[in-house]
This record gives C-alpha cells, sequence and structure tokens, in this order.
C-alpha cells in the first residue's frame, strides 16, 4: 500500500497531543474509580442487607424485619455438630501450633500439615452447614411463646441482643424525623432566603450574614447534637424528644436550603418582578405570586436532598432524640396528643451504630446492621426520588 | 452651556405630568440635573437622546420604579402627576403604579397563560369574579389589537407567542388595570421590523384614552409616533418641544445634531 501523500494538514505527532492523550486518559481513569467504589459500597449493601430484607419464601419480604422492634435473639444450636465443631476448631488449632514451631527446618513435614489442616477445614464447613440447617431462631415474642423449649440435651440455648425481631420503630423513628425537620427547616430556611435576597439591602451586614450561615454547614454534625442537647434537651427543658430531634436537624440543614433557596430566587429574571410591582402589586404579592412559584423547584430539590443527608447523620440525634431500644410505636402510649412531640424515637442511623459498636459482633448482628443500612439506603432514595419527581411535576408547570 | 435653562414651553394645553427642577441621583452620580417640563394629557411624548443620557431613569421616575434600586436619591424638585407631588410621604407607591403602568424593554410576559397574563393586574387586587376577568382580558386584548390572533388560545402559555406578540401583550396586561398613563421603555428595540409597525399601529390607536411617554432609540418612530418629542443628553433636558419642530428646525446646534445623525 503505497504511503499517503502528506499535506499541510496532516496529522503530526507532538508532545500537547500526547499530553492531551494522557490527560483525557486520567480523568477518564478517576472518573471510573469513583464509579467503582460507590458501586462497592452499593452493591456491598444491596447483597449484605437483602439476606435480612428479603426471603425466599412469599411474600418474598421479610415483613417481620421490617415491622417488628428489635428483640434479643434466642439461638438453638444442635449440639451434635455443635460439638464436633468445637473438636475440629481445636484440632486444627493444635495442628497450626506445631506447625508454626517447625519454623523453616522440614518442608516435607510442613506440606503434610498444611494438607491435614485444609482437609480439616472442608469437614467444618460441611459441618457448620448441618449446623445452620439444624439450628432454631427465635426473637424474644417468639420464645416467649413457645410451649416448650427444644430439648437442652440435644440444642445448646444461646442469646445474642438486638440480633432478633426488626427494625419496624426505627423506620418509623427516621421517616418521622425526616418529615418533621423537613416541615421545620423548609420554613425557616425559605423565610429567611427571601428576607435575604429579596429584601435585606445588599452591604458588608449582610454579607457577613450570608457568609455565617454558610460557614454553618461547614460545623461537625456532633458540634451540632451537643448544641442541640444543650438548647433543646436542656435550656428549653424539651428532654430528649422528637422535637428536639428536629430542630436540630433543621438547624443544620439551613445553610444548604438557604443557600439553594436565595441562588434559585436570584435566577427569576428581574423582569417578572418589575412587570409585576409596575402593575401595582405589592413587593410580598409579587413575590409570592411571581418569584417564588418560579423558584421552587430549585428551592425544593436541593432542600430535601440536604434534609436527607442529615437525616443519615448519627451525632446530632443522638444527645437530642434517638433512643437505643423502645418498645412502643411513636403514637402508642400517648398521656395527651402534645406527648407525640416529646417523646424519643429510634432512629436507623442511630440504630446502625448501637448495632455495630456497642454490642459484642457475632454472625447475626451482621444481618442486622446490613439490613438496617440497605433499608436506610432505600428511604433515603425515596426521599430524593420524590423531590427529582416533585421537581419535574413544578417545572413543567411553570417554564420560561 | 449652563446658560440653556430647559424650556417648559410649549406648554401642553392640559398638562398631565408637572416636573419641576427635578434632579436624581444614584448613590453620588447624579443622573439627571434640574428638569422642568409637562407632559400634556392623553399626548404621546418621546424621550430621545443617546444611550445613557438618562431618559429611561427619568420614564421610571413616573411611577417610582426606580425605588427598587438602592441608595437612589432626589436631591431636589418634584413630579407631579395630576397635581399630587408623588415623591411626597404620604402617597402610596402601589397606588401610583396602578394610575402609571408601564411596558418594558424587554418583553417580560409572565410564564403563565394567556389569560392570566391579562388577569393579573386584577386578581392581585382581589378581583376573583370570573365574569368580570373574562370581559377585561377579552377588552384588554381588543385594546392591543391581540384578540383576533389569540382568542382559541387563551389558555396556552404566554411564552410561546411570537415577540412581537409578547410586548403587545404586555401592554395589554398594563391596561387591564386601567392606568391614566403608560410608561413605555424602548418597546420597540427587540423587535422586527413589521412587529415594530404592528406595536407602533397599537400606540397611536391607544393615545385617545391614554397619555404615553415613550423613550426610543429610534427617532424615525419618535417622529412617527409622537405629538412632542424631548431631547436629553448627559442628564440634561436639551430641547422639548412640538415633534415637528425638534425634528425639522431645532433651536439647539446639539439637538439638530443627534436627530440629523451626526452622534448618538
Amino acid at each position: 500500500m503505497p504511503k499517503p501523500k502528506r499535506h499541510r494538514f496532516s496529522i503530526r505527532p507532538s508532545r500537547k497531543k500526547t499530553t492531551e492523550v494522557l490527560a483525557v486518559n486520567l480523568f477518564r481513569l478517576m472518573t471510573y474509580c469513583v464509579i467503582l467504589a460507590a458501586a462497592y459500597i452499593f452493591v456491598d449493601i444491596a447483597v449484605n442487607g437483602s439476606k435480612a430484607v428479603f426471603q425466599s419464601k412469599a411474600p418474598f419480604i421479610n415483613t417481620q424485619f421490617l415491622t417488628e422492634k428489635p428483640q434479643t435473639l434466642h439461638v438453638f444450636e444442635p449440639l451434635e455438630p455443635y460439638n464436633d465443631l468445637q473438636r475440629l476448631h481445636g484440632q486444627i488449632l493444635r495442628l497450626e501450633a506445631k506447625r508454626k514451631a517447625l519454623g523453616k527446618n522440614d518442608a516435607q513435614q510442613d506440606a503434610e500439615y498444611a494438607i491435614e489442616i485444609s482437609s480439616l477445614q472442608t469437614e467444618m464447613e460441611t459441618l457448620d452447614a448441618q449446623r445452620k440447617a439444624g439450628r432454631l431462631k427465635y426473637s424474644d415474642d417468639e420464645f416467649r411463646a413457645l410451649t416448650e423449649t427444644p430439648d437442652p440435651s440435644k440444642f445448646k440455648h444461646e442469646t445474642y441482643a438486638y440480633s432478633g425481631g426488626g427494625i419496624g420503630p426505627a423506620i418509623i423513628g427516621t421517616c418521622l424525623l425526616v418529615l418533621g425537620s423537613i416541615a421545620i427547616a423548609l420554613s425557616l430556611g425559605l423565610l429567611c432566603a427571601i428576607y435575604l435576597s429579596e429584601y435585606s439591602r445588599p452591604g458588608k451586614t449582610l454579607q457577613a450574614i450570608r457568609l455565617s450561615v454558610l460557614n454553618l454547614s461547614g460545623v461537625p454534625s456532633i458540634v451540632f447534637g451537643l448544641f442541640g442537647f444543650g438548647m433543646f434537651v436542656l435550656f428549653f427543658g424539651w428532654g430528649v424528644s422528637m422535637i428536639a430531634g428536629w430542630f436540630t436537624l433543621a438547624i443544620m440543614a439551613l445553610p444548604v436550603i438557604i443557600a439553594a433557596s436565595e441562588e434559585s430566587m436570584r435566577a427569576i429574571p428581574r423582569g417578572f418582578r418589575e412587570g409585576s410591582l409596575a402593575l401595582g402589586a405589592t413587593k410580598w404579592t409579587s413575590i409570592r405570586t411571581n418569584v417564588l412559584p418560579y423558584a421552587l423547584p430549585g428551592i425544593l430539590t436541593p432542600s430535601i436532598m440536604g434534609i436527607a443527608r442529615v437525616a443519615g447523620e448519627t451525632a446530632p440525634i443522638m444527645f437530642t432524640a434517638a433512643y437505643a431500644l423502645r418498645d412502643q410505636l411513636p403514637w402508642e402510649g400517648l398521656k395527651q396528643p402534645t406527648d407525640f412531640f416529646f417523646q424519643g424515637v429510634m432512629a436507623l442511623p442511630y440504630h446502625i451504630y448501637v448495632v455495630s459498636s456497642k454490642i459484642p459482633q457475632n454472625e447475626y448482628t451482621r444481618d442486622m446492621q446490613y439490613g438496617t443500612a440497605f433499608v436506610f439506603l432505600f428511604i433515603v432514595g425515596f426521599f430524593a426520588l420524590s423531590s427529582i419527581l416533585l421537581r419535574i411535576k413544578v417545572r413543567s408547570k411553570y417554564k420560561w | 452651556m449652563n446658560e440653556v435653562t430647559p424650556p417648559i414651553s410649549p406648554t401642553p394645553e392640559k398638562p398631565i405630568i408637572e416636573i419641576r427642577n427635578f434632579n436624581f441621583a444614584y448613590g453620588s452620580t447624579q443622573a439627571l440635573f434640574d428638569i422642568s417640563m409637562d407632559i400634556g394629557e392623553k399626548e404621546v411624548t418621546a424621550l430621545i437622546g443617546p444611550s445613557g443620557c438618562g431618559k429611561s431613569t427619568f420614564l421610571r421616575c413616573f411611577n417610582r420604579m426606580n425605588d427598587l434600586i438602592d441608595n437612589t436619591r432626589i436631591p431636589s424638585g418634584e413630579i407631579k402627576i395630576s397635581g399630587v407631588d408623588i415623591y411626597n410621604r404620604d402617597v402610596d407607591v402601589i397606588e401610583l403604579r396602578k394610575h402609571v403602568g408601564m411596558v418594558f424593554q424587554k418583553s417580560n410576559p409572565f410564564p403563565k397563560s394567556i389569560y392570566d397574563n391579562i388577569a393579573y393586574g386584577l386578581r392581585i387586587q382581589g378581583i376573583k369574579r370570573k365574569s368580570q376577568l373574562d370581559s377585561v382580558v377579552e377588552e384588554c386584548l381588543r385594546g392591543a389589537a391581540l384578540w383576533d390572533e389569540v382568542k382559541d388560545r387563551l389558555s396556552e402559555s404566554a411564552l410561546g407567542m411570537s415577540g412581537g406578540q409578547q410586548q403587545r401583550l404586555c401592554i395589554a396586561r398594563a391596561l387591564a388595570v386601567k392606568p391614566e398613563i403608560i410608561l413605555m421603555d424602548e418597546p420597540c428595540s427587540a423587535l422586527d421590523p413589521v412587529a415594530t409597525a404592528k406595536v407602533e399601529e397599537l400606540i397611536h390607536g391607544l393615545k385617545k384614552d391614554y397619555t404615553i411617554v415613550i423613550v426610543t432609540h429610534n427617532m424615525q418612530q419618535a417622529a412617527r409616533l409622537s405629538d412632542r418629542t424631548a431631547f436629553f443628553y448627559l442628564g440634561k433636558l436639551i430641547e422639548y418641544g412640538p415633534t415637528e419642530q425638534i425634528f425639522m428646525n431645532p433651536e439647539n446646534p446639539k439637538t439638530e445634531a443627534y436627530v440629523s445623525g451626526r452622534f448618538g
């Protein structure tokens, strides 16, 4: 094949072009890294969490996990494989100790030990599967309802705190916390943003206010938790209560909401404001009819996302609103209606924290942690999705 | 040229806006200097002049739109509309703006339906009766010569209209609150010649019922439309008189230079 003739515009290599290719590939690689990390987190939680949330029998969703309160788990291990397992485990430990003592002197003996250990391990795995198939698991309620407990000569009875039952109260508590703090944060933030963007006079004071509001978002969440504890729980005397949690979460979300609302209102063309003012509207009428409706999509989505983000924080509710365990659902056992606001609730992030760090870890808590995380992700995703749908709906109504 | 005392003459027979020694400043920058003139009732008065000469600022003083801008002040002088000093403390800006409507340079229909745009001015006054709104919407759209074009799509978004239609809609919207005076700030500057002709025709027709003050860059437009013309330069009123006189026989050499296109 003849070499094509070179002309004025034919491709020539140059250092700039090499850099360009390298740069693009670097950016691409980094992006893939981020995507991979995110995907790993989601897949890990989804795979491990779905064990707790879904089941193989109809209705395929573990309603017990989603509705019941956390309980102590009673496990009856079948003694037969259990004892064998203990024995095998001891053998393996002894073999490993011998192998270690051998050092590097006898390669042949070392290899023999290795084979022996691995055969013992496979044996253990089969026995473990047997044990899992044969064991009986009861939540505390079920255990109490049993007419006769399994035969102690055949089963070994063990209990694990927080590993049975479900996370129903925590789901309800988190939803209540999110809804309440959305209401408080949106009304506070929106009114504040309206004043800042529409009424206040620009100048140094406004800059200072704006800066301090934005700086709020840099404050660590534990500080908000302590603030809420000092302010709402102790000073206002609300105690550890839902309303204290609402206000603490709302204040945490305020910077995002104020910034988003201001941004969104400032993006509304001046013509709409002038047009309505020139028709004899008062400033508030003009804002209400000709600024807010168009700014709403830009306000709602970041606000709800901000709340959903804040609702995932453990620190702010740890001291203000969350109980590690609460038997009753929020609407049960109220002496008077206002008590509803002044009760502590369970919350998913705090539950994850408790189950992961406050109780001894074992194979049963693991399902609980992942299951809770999975449900929590799902709820946050649900709020995010609904805010996006809301935006699409509102935006299609007002377009310019 | 300090000796030029802005002429009030020719005094219209029935002045509706009287401006006396009016000064206006944005912070420390003075934008208007000692302006005195009378604007006649049910006449079209054109304000012309090069960019930045203060004609738009002056126009926005008539309905106190400049109140929206921070740090504006009026060092001295007054503007009277129907005999009332509009910068007096006891004037309600809302009431003033109902009587002095405004059409902006960039057409700004609200992103609502055509019907809602016209009805807006009435709705914010608390008028909700459908029959009344219907009749006003039709009346205003007919008044702005838009009715035949849009009567079948009143519920469609106003933003789907052409640029010229949007501007006429803005005029119709201003008519809905029944103003006496309509201020127009370069209403045709963003329109093509055909749309401009339609808007001009509309303004011409509105003259018999409304007092119109129009700021324009387009001198032919001023000549075609207006009864009187005022020429502004660097914040000062240089010459004010019947349009014919300003264009055919200006007294001031600067006016002559401007209207003949030598600067501006």
